[in-house]
């Protein structure tokens, strides 16, 4: 068996967060409208109308390229791009081409425990297509329609350097460039709403000195697409070059229900473009003082904020990464770390009731109903032995819900936390009498036994104890009775 | 009521002097109009599509609420639009049966502003399918006659709004200039055009033929008239990112006469070559000789690029056409004739929508642009054009104006260019240079041969329209030819 050289390149098209399309003043929100209410004269390419350019286009690509740690270069140039399709009413996307916004970047991302760094050859912006409709209640039969509310929302393109070595690097680096380009409010990198996309070039070679022939694969709607499309793909060149096959250089679809990448129909010849500067679209130059002012709004991104965490919060790195994965969850900690100084605690709690809760009302931090001093509040609570980890599990729970304060919460449910030990004394006591088998296990050595008396404690005061206390009186009573 | 005749050398002013002394409401302005159309317009076919009902019911509806004192400056004025120009919920079909049922949804912000300037919307004129062509024949709703002489062409592409300041069917009109459009045929139908500096009037709602050339020009029948409604046209606009950051132009810079006799004006010599009809030159030289004696110096100048500007826009031109024509694709807008397929959608409506000179143009700005021939002619058309460029910058070192013909011959007669592109292209070899320069520059008529009117250009430095005014009013003054009156109802031929 000889060894195999994978080489990934993604292109990935983020659509920017801007208010208003990129040549025209229509809305870019456009999800779950009717088709074609966000149109105007521009972005429908009727007869006469132009396009001007949004500055916050400008703005955010600028900021992306910048926290890409691209080299900006100082013209910017829009080219047409001229093709055929029905989602393209002009007959020509407005992008760039020889000079697109960044060039030279590089992104830094942790892939299976080590550090690993992609060069980025280009971003550049260009305006999103309209959308086919296949189906819907005002189609006629066996006909097609096409919503224009997409065409003109602005999209930043990331295109890599063949730099990737696998499927995990593929994803892990895909997860880095969603978690920056959501730091900096440049996209909300949402690929199942389709806000990030992402196609690769793959290619395996047996010889780590020359490339294999590369194929595109396309179609991919989510992390786990992406990764799976790139392992059945290299498998599948693996499989020919191995059988002494060849492979052809062409656009392959991942298809998601089968599990399997297949050959684009149609023609595989290289569509001719023909790039031209837009001529309804003059060259400008960016003013070094604006690119300052761009670089000034730019927070720390997440794998610095990672390594400022680590030092100082002592966090360990794994739960670190997640924490700054996404900006407002990081924000989240750090602003309820100045109420509750306990990180490692904190941090436990945010990655897993926290984020639990989360997923459960499937929202994010932002759109939650608790606030980093609620938590902070509660957390003092459980710092301080005056309520349990399973009682503030449930306080939390109804945080989420309500959004009420600890206080409240427990002045509504009626808990009252029993710290008075010598009633716990007591309850400890009956517990041992009533469970001689348990005792004599523990007795004999089986530390499991102590955890079920535990939870006979538990049990018997409704949750109402603290565990820790619990333990410590039923070990001093066990001992004492030797 | 007055008698159309005797508005012959009329201006603005002098309309507006009986509309204030109610010699004629604003109504019976526009009917007279309407009727001067209805008389003659089937002999010249200027119109594409008349907006009778509405343009009566605003005239209207202006006379009952006229200003008191002093009138916007268009207010009751009818104006003919060349139909590549958007006017909201009027046909706009660019003389291509690709657009012939498009309807405007929008206002060009050149009608905007005529609106605001109280101008009345009459119709729309025929013109050269998409701008392309120079005689008006190419239109694919019949070719417009010019006013003058009835079997020759009235010049294009905005033949149709020459012809109708031609025949007095109005008084002002809309054009596009992109390589002598305006001009041209303002030399061919006897009346005045301008070509701003490129970026002085806003694109937006003009149909792009080539949008690095196409400028939207004032017509008229006397240069006082260009001004106002130049005045009232130009001016920066958001909608138009090439539109230039300027205020209006306002008559307040066209210097007064006593500067404009002290000025020296260049004459290039490449546009005096033997392929110019000679009575064409001597009647520009008796122009000449006119400005001499009232002390303006007259200095040969050499614009050695002429020749090749010529190539080069129908390199750049054509390719920047390919593009803006893409979108004519049947799907969302104008034409669609079916297919089976897609691509045999796209390519019937493409067929049958675009005519041969367009489709002559998109394959040629096609090639231009394909990969392995970009270089070669769009690159290379774009290192021309800055050659031109610089020709005229060198020129205007040493002079303050550029006095040339307009055309090298006269209004040919329909069907005479028609089999032969380059013969017709070579009409417009005086205009191209200066729209590839984007420099600004008018056609105003300086004398007839027999019949046919003699167009004399006048260019100047980019935003200096000022000066070309300047020096147009001094000609115009000391020729003192009255504006034509073709008789066109008796059908006796013509008379100027
Ligand atoms: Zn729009």
């Amino acid at each position: 068996m000889k060894d195999f050289y994978v080489t990934i390149g993604l292109e990935v098209h983020c659509q920017l967060l801007t208010q208003a399309k990129m040549f025209c003043r229509c809305s870019t929100d456009y999800i779950g409208k009717e088709p074609n209410t966000l149109i105007c004269p521009v972005c429908t390419g009727l007869p006469g109308a132009l396009p001007v350019l949004n500055r916050r286009v400008l703005e955010l690509a600028i900021r992306t390229a910048l926290a890409l740690r691209c080299e900006i270069l100082p013209q910017v140039v829009f080219h047409r791009k001229n093709y055929f399709y029905p989602d393209l009413p002009k007959g020509y996307q407005i992008s760039q081409y020889d000079f697109p916004i960044g060039v030279r970047g590089i992104v830094e991302f942790v892939s299976g425990g080590s550090k690993k760094r992609v060069r980025i050859k280009r971003v550049h912006v260009e305006e999103d297509a309209g959308k086919l409709i296949h189906e819907g209640p005002s189609l006629p039969w066996n006909s097609s329609g096409v919503d224009f509310n997409r065409c003109g929302i602005p999209l930043v393109e990331i295109v890599t350097e063949p730099d990737l070595r696998s499927p995990e690097e593929a994803r892990d680096y895909l997860i880095m460039l969603r978690s920056i380009v959501r730091y900096i409010g440049a996209s909300d990198g949402n690929m199942e709403e389709g806000s990030l996309r992402c196609d690769a070039n793959v290619s395996v070679s047996r010889d780590v000195e020359t490339l294999g022939t590369k194929v595109e694969v396309k179609n991919m709607n989510s992390f786990r697409s992406v990764f799976r499309a790139l392992q059945y793909e290299i498998d599948r060149q693996k499989a020919l070059l191995e059988k002494e096959l060849p492979i052809l250089q062409e656009t392959r679809h991942w298809d998601e229900t089968r599990d399997i990448t297949v050959a684009a129909r149609g023609k595989e010849e290289a569509e001719d473009y023909r790039y031209f500067p837009d001529p309804d679209l003059l060259p400008f130059s960016i003013e070094p003082k604006d690119l300052e002012e761009i670089a000034k709004t730019i927070p720390e991104l997440p794998l610095e904020r990672k390594e400022r965490f680590m030092v100082e919060y002592e966090l360990p790195e794994g739960e670190a990464g997640v924490l700054v994965q996404e900006k407002e969850v990081a924000d989240f900690f750090e602003e309820c770390l100045k109420e509750f100084h306990k990180p490692r605690m904190l941090c436990n709690w945010m990655l897993t009731e926290v984020l639990k809760n989360l997923n459960e009302l499937e929202i994010n931090i932002t759109e939650s109903k608790i606030s980093p001093s609620n938590l902070a509040e509660l957390l003092k609570l459980v710092d301080k032995r005056e309520i349990s980890g399973t009682i503030a599990k449930g306080i939390l729970e109804e945080m989420f819900k309500t959004g009420g304060r600890v206080k409240e919460i427990i002045a509504r449910k009626g808990i009252s936390f029993i710290t008075n030990e010598r009633e716990l004394e007591k309850i400890v006591r009956e517990t041992i009498e009533k469970n001689p088998q348990s005792v004599a296990d523990y007795l004999s050595g089986k530390e499991k036994a102590l955890h079920f008396l535990i939870g006979q404690v538990m049990k018997v005061t409704r949750g109402q104890a603290d565990p820790e206390l619990a333990k410590n009186l039923l070990l001093k009573e066990l001992n004492s009775g030797e | 009521m007055g008698d159309l005749v005797s508005f012959r050398d009329f201006t603005i002013k002098d309309y507006h002097g009986r509309l204030q002394k109610g010699e004629f409401s604003v109504e019976e302005l526009v009917k007279m109009f309407l009727e001067r159309i209805e008389r003659v317009d089937g002999l010249i076919h200027a119109f594409l599509s008349l907006d009778s009902e509405r343009v009566e019911k605003r005239a209207r509806e202006l006379q009952e609420k006229k200003p008191q004192g002093e009138l916007p400056p268009l207010w009751g004025i009818p104006i003919a639009i060349k139909d590549n120009i958007c006017v909201k919920d009027l046909p706009t079909t660019c003389g291509s049966k690709m657009l012939h049922n498009f309807i405007a949804p929008y206002d060009a912000t050149v009608m905007e502003r005529l609106k605001a300037a109280g101008a009345l919307i009459i119709g729309k004129t025929n013109m050269d399918e998409f701008a392309m062509g120079s005689s008006t024949e190419n239109s694919a709703f019949g070719p417009t006659r010019n006013p003058l002489d009835l079997a020759r062409v009235p010049g294009g592409s905005s033949g149709g709004s020459a012809a109708a300041l031609s025949a007095l069917e109005a008084p002002l009109a809309l054009g596009s200039d992109t390589g002598g459009s305006v001009r041209q045929p303002a030399a061919f139908c006897g009346v005045v055009g301008l070509r701003p500096t490129y970026g002085r009037v806003s694109r937006y709602g003009l149909v792009s033929f080539a949008s690095s050339l196409d400028q939207i020009g004032s017509m008229s029948r006397k240069v006082e008239d260009c001004i106002t409604l130049f005045e009232v046209l130009s001016g920066s606009d958001d909608r138009d990112s090439t539109c230039a950051p300027y205020p209006p132009f306002s008559r307040r810079e066209i210097p007064p006469e006593e500067e404009i006799t002290r000025i020296k004006v260049g004459i290039p010599k490449e546009y005096f070559s033997s392929g110019v009809d000679r009575s064409i030159v001597k009647s520009i030289e008796e122009v000449f000789h006119l400005l001499r004696k009232r002390g303006i110096e007259c200095v040969e100048v050499s614009l050695p690029h002429t020749e090749c500007a010529l190539e080069a826009y129908y390199i750049v031109a054509p390719a920047e056409a390919s593009s803006n024509l893409a979108r004519y694709d049947g799907v969302f807008y104008g034409l669609r004739s079916e297919g089976d397929t897609l691509q045999e959608m796209y390519s019937h409506t493409r067929t049958n929508g675009f005519g041969r000179e367009v489709k002559r143009r998109i394959i040629l700005g096609t090639y231009a642009l394909s990969s392995g021939y970009y270089d070669e002619y769009y690159l290379k058309g774009m290192k021309v054009r800055t050659l031109v460029r610089k020709d005229f910058e060198e020129a205007f070192q040493t002079c303050q104006l550029l006095l040339t013909p307009v055309s090298p011959c006269f209004p040919f007669l329909l069907g005479e260019r028609t089999m032969d592109p380059y013969q017709m292209y070579l009409a417009d070899v005086f205009t191209i240079p200066s729209a590839m320069a984007g420099i600004p520059g008018i056609s105003i008529n300086c004398g007839y041969h027999d019949h046919l009117p003699i167009g004399l250009q006048i260019l100047g430095k980019p935003f200096e329209e000022g000066w070309i005014f300047g020096l147009a009013l001094l000609i115009e003054k000391l020729l003192s030819l009255p504006s034509p009156l073709p008789h066109l109802e008796s059908r006796k031929g013509s008379e100027q």
